[in-house]
This record gives C-alpha cells, structure tokens and sequence, in this order.
C-alpha cells in the first residue's frame, strides 16, 4: 500500500469543475431515432441534465479507482487472520470460469430449455454440498450467511407452524455471531442467549432449564467462534429435538471439519454454508457472499421456491409449492458466486477439501502455540481453525486489542478481529486460514511477539499507530456524532 | 498436496513436531466419534486445463442474451458493459478484501463507497442513501421493514401496488408473514397505472408505508406526486422501488415528490445479468431517518493529522453491535457490485446516464412502434400509458405461449406477463435497452408476425 504523501485522491466530483465535459464512455448510437422525452413521458417528472457527476475521459476514470486501490489491504498482499471471516486465497481459475459468457450474459428468465448448464450447475453444487454436509438438501438462495440463518429460521417457523405449534424464542449462546440473535429477531423470535460453560462451550445444565415447549430451537456455531467444537454437541441435538425443537448450526466456521465430521450426525436441522469463507469465494470488499442452507428430510417440505428439479436427463426450475417458506430474494441466487464455489469443489476435489480443513487447523494451532505467554488466553480449551487471545497482559501498560491491532498495520499485516466474540475483553481473533506459507504465518507470529515487547517498552508509540498507513488512526467517534454520509457541492 | 494450500508435507511434519503431536488426527480429537467421517463422496481434483473445459461446456450449455435478439426484461436489463469495469473489479485490492472494518487501510473501498452513496442518495433525491443491499426485492423488504419500525406503535399493515415486481411482492411475504405484519395488495386502475386514491383507501388508518414501483412491473411510470401525496395524507410512509435503475437517467427519483424512502435494483448500472444474481440492491432516505437504516454506512471523518478519511459509521443500528435489536441482519452486502456501479456511473458521467436513459426509452418506442404495425391481433395491453424502455404487449396467445413459440424461431421475445400471476391482460413484457440494434427489432417483429398469422 501506498502512504498518501504527494497528495489525496480527491472525490470524483471534486475532478475539475471548471474546464467543462470531455469524452465519456460511447454507447450505442444511430440504431433507433430519437425521443424527445417531453411527447412521451410525464414532464413533471423528467429531470434536468445530471450534474451529480462530472464528465471524464477513461484513464481519468480508471486512474482514479487504481489510486484508490492502492489504499486497500487485500489477502494477495499480505496475511489477513481476520478471525471468523475466513480470508483465504480466492483462486483464479474460478474467477475466470465465473466470467464465461455463457455464465455472465444469461438472462433469469430465459425459457429453461436455453439455460440448461445454469442448471445444472446449480443442481451440481447442490448435490457436492449434500456429500459434505450430510444433510438431505440444499437451497442456493440466500444472498449470505445472515440471509441463510433467516430462510433457515423461517423453514423451522414454517415446520412448526405446520404441526399448529406457535413457539416464541430460540436459544443462542453468548459467544455468536450478531447475525445470530438478529436473524431469529427478523424471524418473529425472541432471542434468549445462553451463557457459555468454563470451557466456552454450551452449558448443558442451562439448555436443560431454558429449553422447554415455548422455545422453537437453539442457533449454534460449530466449532463455536473460540474455535472450540461443541463436543456434546449430539446430546444438545437430542435435548432439543426431544423437546420439540429445531437445531440451527451455523456454518460459518464449516472450514475446520470439512471431510472430517458431518452436520447431519451432528443433528442438525438446518446449516448455512458461508460460500465466500469455506469455498473461497471472494469476500470483495464486503460482499457479495452466498449462504446456501443445507436441511435434514424434516425441513425439506419448506424450502424456498423457485428450486432446480431434474427429470431424466433436463432440469426444470419450479416456482410454486404450497408448503414451501416462498422466495427470499429475487431470482435463483448469487449465481456467479455459486460458479466460483463449483470451480473451487473441483479444483480442490474430495481430497483437497479435507487437507484444507487439515492445514487451517494446524497453522491455527502453530499460532497458538507461538503467541501463548506473551497474549493471555481466556479459555485454554483445544481449539480447530481460529484461537482467541486477549489484551489482559498489555492492558497492564494501558495498551489495548486496538491499539495492537493497528500497531500490526505497520507490520505489513492485516490485523485480527477484534472484540469479538464478546465473552471475550479485549478479543483478538486469529484465523490464519490453510492458504499462507507457515514463514508467513510465522512472520505474523514475529510480529505480535515485537508488539507484545513494545507494549511493555513503548506503549505510546502502539497507542498512536498505525504510522504508516495511507492515513493515520481515524477519529470515527466523531465520524458518528455527526454523520457525513455524502458529498454536497459547497 | 494442493496449490491453494500453503503446508507441503514436510511443513506438516514440522508444525506437528512443534505442537508435539504425531498426527493432525490429535488435533480433531475433540470432534465426537458419532459425527466423524473419514471421507468425501466427490470426484477427485481437476487440473486448470479439465476445470476450465467442463466449467466451459456447461456454460455452452446455456444460450446467452447476447446471442440471440434478446427483449428480456422484468427485474434484469441487458445494458452497456465497459471493460474497465471488470477491469477495476479484477483489482485483487478490490476485490479479496474484507468489509473494510479497518479503515486505515481500506481508504480505496471507503471512499468508493462513498461516491456511491453520493449518487445514489442524488438520484434518489432523497438525502442518504446505504452502502448497497443484496437485491431490489429485498431491498424493498427493508423499506417496507424500516417503515413498520417507525410507525410500528400504531400501524401494522403494508400496502404495496400489485404493479410491484410480483416476485418482489413474493419476498415481502415471505419476510411479513413471519412478523405478523399484513400485506395489501392494490391493483391498477384501466391505464395500468396505479389508482393514489385506492391506495390511500386500502391504507385505512393501519398503513405505515404505501410502496410503487415507478416505471412500474407492466414498464409505466407511475404519478408519483400523487402517490406521495395519498401516502402522507394516510399518515404512511411513501415507498418508492425501482427495478430498472437506468430510468433514474431521465426521470426524478421519488424523493423529487416527497418520497421517504426509494430503494430497488441497481444491475442496469454496469452489472452483467449473470443469470440473476448477484445483482446490487440500493436503498435511500431521509437524512431524519438514518438511524434507521438497514445496512453498511460510510461517513467521512478526519485521521490523527486532520486530514480527510472515511470509515463506517453509525453502526450502532447494526447486528454486530445491536444484536437482536438491530435494524437489519444484513452483514455481508453487495460491496463489489456497488463499487462495479460506481465505476460504470463515473466511466458514463452525468451525461451518459443521461445519455443512456434516453437510448432505452428511444429504442423501446420504436420497438412498439413496429410491433404495432403488424396490426391486429397485436396491442398494448395499456395503449396511452406512459412507458420507458419495457411494455406489455398483447398477441393471439397467452404469453407463455409466444414466448416458447419465439424462442424457438430464435428470438427472445419478452417475459410472460402472467408468470407470477397479476390482473393485467396475459401478453409478454418486450423490454428494449440503448443495447438494442435494429436488427433486432426487424427480427422481433418478423417472428411476432409469422406467429400473428
């Protein structure tokens, strides 16, 4: 990354105002004659030429987002160990698959004889997320994984309903994703957390007295967001599904046991399957994402529509089902995305995918093993992909998670997730994922450890960081008191 | 070993001999025996060369827009396509980053966001708009769930036009049945425009927001000023959703006319069709109700030296801080498809967007001007409607039927208009782009005619 030194990139509006319009992109022309919009359309409602935004020629353009990439952190530059969000090497042989244009000029709605390979495309990744979940059946719809806990949670209220059971709140332990509790909200349900064990996992004795005919079910992250797996995991399937409720898992962290463990003998219900963590997709600056939802038979009935059927040899997309939950989106799905996770599946093949899981854990726990001592670990119990330490010890110089955070930017690394999960003060999360080179990792691993001298040594110097960054700490207390959330022409 | 895994072999033995374990299996201990597996029921790895060639004859597999002459419409629009859109896309800067959490050094991700919210809050003509959403339906839904949390003390029912995308209509169920908040339908009047007057009646006292789509599903272009009228004179919030965003080149955004909230799908505006998804929800408001927001918001701020930077912000209302009383669950958006949207309106400037409104809506007219031409027995189904680049025509057969019997002479002619049901007359919605050569229109028309007779 480049410091800002020379000069900022200004705003595109802020491109020379004064010298008038040059050159834009040349669309279409002379095909059709022209319209005067004021024969054809409301004149109330025609607006003015635009001046949102000014007109440049194409290397200003490109000049201007080549900049602005240069302030950007990305997994090809360096180790990204952004605890739970997965970043791993996106390969690029499925980003050139995804720009097929067989794939990329397809429209939605063209009759399903003339989109055969979409479908069965879909219909493939469907049935390769069956073989590694264990479970009965796919959805492709949701958007994401927090789009997938709410079609999962709504199959469950769906479920219920059907057998006339109106259940009001669903179970979720203190150690999740936000998603979780806000999901279950957007589902019609009370959320009711549930504090974790001594060792960070479910505390059975609790279940035991919150689950009872009130509750649809209990939301679980598996391994949870410690990187713990809940190892009674299948006597919280029964308890819950003796009582009358659904068990969610959330998949979020699938990429510790792929090829080692199945979903669907853990009991689950209903499992989303983050696509841009576990199958590499490109997390993009923030999406787009893919949160296909894998079901137990019990859940089947009420999956989303429209769904890919085959017959013979054809496939067929069904858009009405009486008992289905109905759409959660528009269209099928993020289906560009699900071309990249495909490739991703056949690239790595059935022996691949296990090794993947095998070598996130095993670098998870080489960082574990480097940084114990000099970071405190609140819960000591194994852990899979990810490991959380904390800033008690450096709180001890009044240095915080943040302050080591953006210290780790003048390293050259991304730093961890940071305060979270939330029964953790002061988190800082680490997933290294199984894509880096150990020297990487252990680089990473030097780092943290100079930063735990400096903390004792220095601690100003860590308060003050980052220092050489495109732009230094940001003051975004201010940044919320009052918002400024677009540019306007002074 | 696999290249997209960085431990060879002998580094295994290595991190295995530094935990001091004889094998990875001790690491998995923890994973009960009753959910274990030792094996994956897929195919082996493929090599580029075999990937790359499968990848490709399912995409064979498909005929594309591109094609064929292609009036495909409803909800997705075949538009210009710059290279240097993909080109700034393939940034791995761009695009192997995280939600930039860390605004020190995700500045670039920042500030793009930044100019697309300043867009899309100006074409909006509302005062703020959010990072992005996943698509125009569940954007919708948002709008339709950011009103019911406003007014929710006292109104529990959302009227929405029938002449909304009726799969948008689909997913608002979808998420309303779950709340218990209740959904009205308003069909349109004789003109296929929707009645402001029906609407507020159907409002009653219980509606806290009145939702139309502008240009409508049926491609008219609704009296918004009235709409937003009948809205506030029920005590409702006014919706605005739009599906075909290129619209916003020409015609106002509701804001315009006292909208609260417009919000819809912004794919016309530099995304491929991609065979639905992922397309790039949009959604904008008032500056008073932005604590309401669902979604990601960036702001703009000062660094340590006072220097401008941008972060994200208020995200109190958000799920990773709110929790079970957060606005929305959204987490992961669309942030790759709003920044393709930002290059595509910055590449186009004002003037093209402009530019690009006005081809659509020229090249849609002259399709029905010719269409029209064959005579009888084919009709606008809403003859003096005003319309933008998307119509609903009216054959000799139900439209089901034209569209299968074009496909097969090689035209994609339209989109069933009753394929999600509706009580407008059953014909195909032709959509027409800037895209559209004339030669296309001459073999859309010759096909219509030779199934006319």
């Amino acid at each position: 990354m480049k410091p800002r030194t020379l000069h900022d990139e200004p705003l595109i509006f802020e491109r020379n105002p004064e010298r008038g319009p040059r050159g834009t992109f040349r669309l279409p022309a002379g095909e059709v004659p022209p319209v005067d919009p004021r024969a054809t359309l409301p004149a109330e409602q025609l607006r003015e030429p635009l001046d949102l935004l000014p007109d440049l020629g194409e290397l200003e353009v490109v000049q201007h987002f080549h900049r602005l990439s240069q302030m950007n952190f990305a997994v090809d530059e360096g180790l990204y160990p952004l605890g739970s969000c997965t970043m791993k090497y996106n390969p690029r042989v499925c980003e050139r698959a995804c720009r097929l244009e067989g794939f990329t000029e397809v429209h939605p709605l063209e009759p399903d004889g003339h989109v055969q390979g979409a479908l069965e495309l879909m219909w493939e990744l469907e049935r390769a997320l069956v073989a590694i979940t264990g479970m009965a059946a796919v959805t492709l719809q949701p958007a994401a994984g927090a789009h997938g806990e709410l079609t999962g949670m709504l199959m469950i209220r769906k479920a219920l309903a059907a057998r006339g059971d109106a259940r009001q709140a669903v179970i979720i332990p203190d150690s999740a994703h936000g998603t979780n509790p806000a999901s279950a909200t957007f589902a019609g349900y009370r959320a009711l957390e549930i504090a974790s064990g001594p060792d960070g996992t479910v505390d059975m004795a609790a279940l035991d007295r919150m689950m009872d005919e009130t509750v649809a079910g209990i939301m679980l992250t598996v391994p949870n967001t410690l990187g713990v797996f809940e190892h009674r995991i299948v006597e919280i399937s029964r308890l819950v599904h003796e009582r009358g409720g659904y068990v969610y898992l959330d998949g979020a962290n699938l990429n510790a046991f792929v090829g080692r463990a199945l979903p669907g003998l853990m009991g689950a219900d209903a499992l989303h399957i983050n696509l841009h963590k576990t199958f590499s997709t490109p997390h993009g600056g923030g999406g787009p994402g893919a949160g296909p939802v894998a079901v137990s038979e019990a859940l089947v009935p009420y999956l989303p529509v429209p769904r890919v059927v085959r017959e013979g040899d054809a496939f067929r997309m069904v858009w009405e089902d009486e008992r289905s939950i109905g759409p959660m989106r528009g269209f099928y799905a993020n289906f560009l995305v699900l071309v990249r996770a495909l490739a991703y599946i056949r690239g790595m093949g059935s022996d691949g995918l296990r090794e993947m899981s095998e070598a996130a854990v095993l670098l998870a726990n080489l960082v574990r093993r480097r940084l114990e001592g000099a970071y405190h670990l609140q819960y000591e119990a194994p852990t899979l992909h990810e490991v959380v330490f904390d800033d008690t010890f450096q709180k001890e110089h009044g240095v915080t998670n943040i302050d080591i955070a953006k210290r780790l930017l003048d390293h050259g690394f991304h730093p961890p997730t940071v305060s979270f999960p939330l029964i953790v003060h002061g988190a800082l999360m680490i997933e290294p994922t199984e894509s880096p080179s150990p020297e990487e990792v252990e680089a990473f691993c030097e780092a943290m450890l100079a930063i735990a001298r400096e903390a004792a040594e220095d601690p100003e110097r860590l308060r003050t960081a980052p220092h050489g960054t495109p732009v230094r700490r940001l003051d975004e207390v201010a940044a919320a008191r009052s918002p400024v959330l677009r540019w306007r022409k002074e | 070993m696999h290249p997209w895994i960085g431990v060879g072999e002998a580094d295994r033995r290595r991190i295995l001999d530094e935990l001091g374990l004889d094998s990875v299996d001790a690491l998995f201990e923890t994973v009960p025996a009753a959910v274990r597996t030792d094996r994956l029921d897929l195919p082996p790895a493929e090599d580029e060369g075999r990937l790359m060639a499968s990848m490709r004859a399912l995409s064979g597999r498909n005929t594309t827009a591109a094609a064929v002459p292609s009036f495909l419409g409803a909800g997705a629009y075949r538009h210009v396509q710059p290279s240097a859109v993909d080109a700034v896309l393939s940034r791995a800067e761009f695009f192997t980053s995280y939600t930039p959490y860390q605004p020190e050094i995700s500045q670039g991700t920042l500030q793009a966001i930044f100019e697309f919210q300043t867009v899309i809050a100006g074409l909006a003509g509302l005062d703020v708009a959010n990072a992005s959403l996943y698509d125009g339906a569940t954007a919708l839904v948002e709008a339709a769930l950011m009103s019911h949390r406003l007014l929710r003390a006292k109104r529990n029912t959302v009227v929405v036009a029938e002449t909304v995308h009726p799969m948008y209509r689909r997913v608002l169920e979808t998420y309303a049945g779950a709340l218990g908040i209740a959904v009205v339908t308003v069909p349109p009047g004789e003109d296929g425009r929707t009645d402001p007057g029906r609407l507020a009646a159907a409002a009653g006292g219980d509606a806290c927001c009145l939702v139309v789509q502008s240009p409508n599903f049926v491609g008219i272009v609704e009296d918004l000023p009235a709409v937003a009228e009948a809205a506030h004179g029920a005590g409702a919030m006014a919706v605005q959703v739009v599906a075909e965003a290129a619209s916003l080149g020409i015609l106002h955004g509701g804001g315009r006319f006292g909208f609260d909230i417009v919000c819809g799908e912004a794919q016309s505006l530099g995304l491929p069709l991609g065979f639905g998804g992922p397309h790039l929800g949009f959604f904008a408001c008032r500056e008073e109700h932005k604590r309401q927001m669902p979604g990601r918001l960036v702001g703009q701020t000062v660094d340590a030296d006072g220097r401008r930077g941008f972060c994200l912000t208020l995200s109190t209302r958000e799920q990773h801080i709110r929790r079970a009383k957060a606005t929305s669950n959204i987490c992961s958006n669309h942030g790759l498809m709003a920044l393709a949207a930002t290059v595509f309106m910055e590449l186009l400037g004002g003037s093209g967007l402009r530019a690009m409104a006005l081809g659509s809506h020229a090249a849609a007219e002259e399709t029905k001007r010719r269409v029209l031409m064959l005579g009888d027995p084919w009709r606008l189904a809403y003859p003096i409607a005003p319309t933008f680049d998307e119509f609903l025509l009216v054959g000799p057969a139900p439209g089901e039927e034209l569209a299968r019997r074009a496909a097969e002479a090689g035209v994609f002619a339209g989109v069933p208009s009753r394929k999600w049901g509706g009580s407008w007359p059953d014909g195909l919605l032709v959509a027409a782009t800037e895209t559209t050569r004339a030669g296309e229109i001459r073999a859309l028309v010759e096909v219509l005619g030779r199934i006319g007779r």
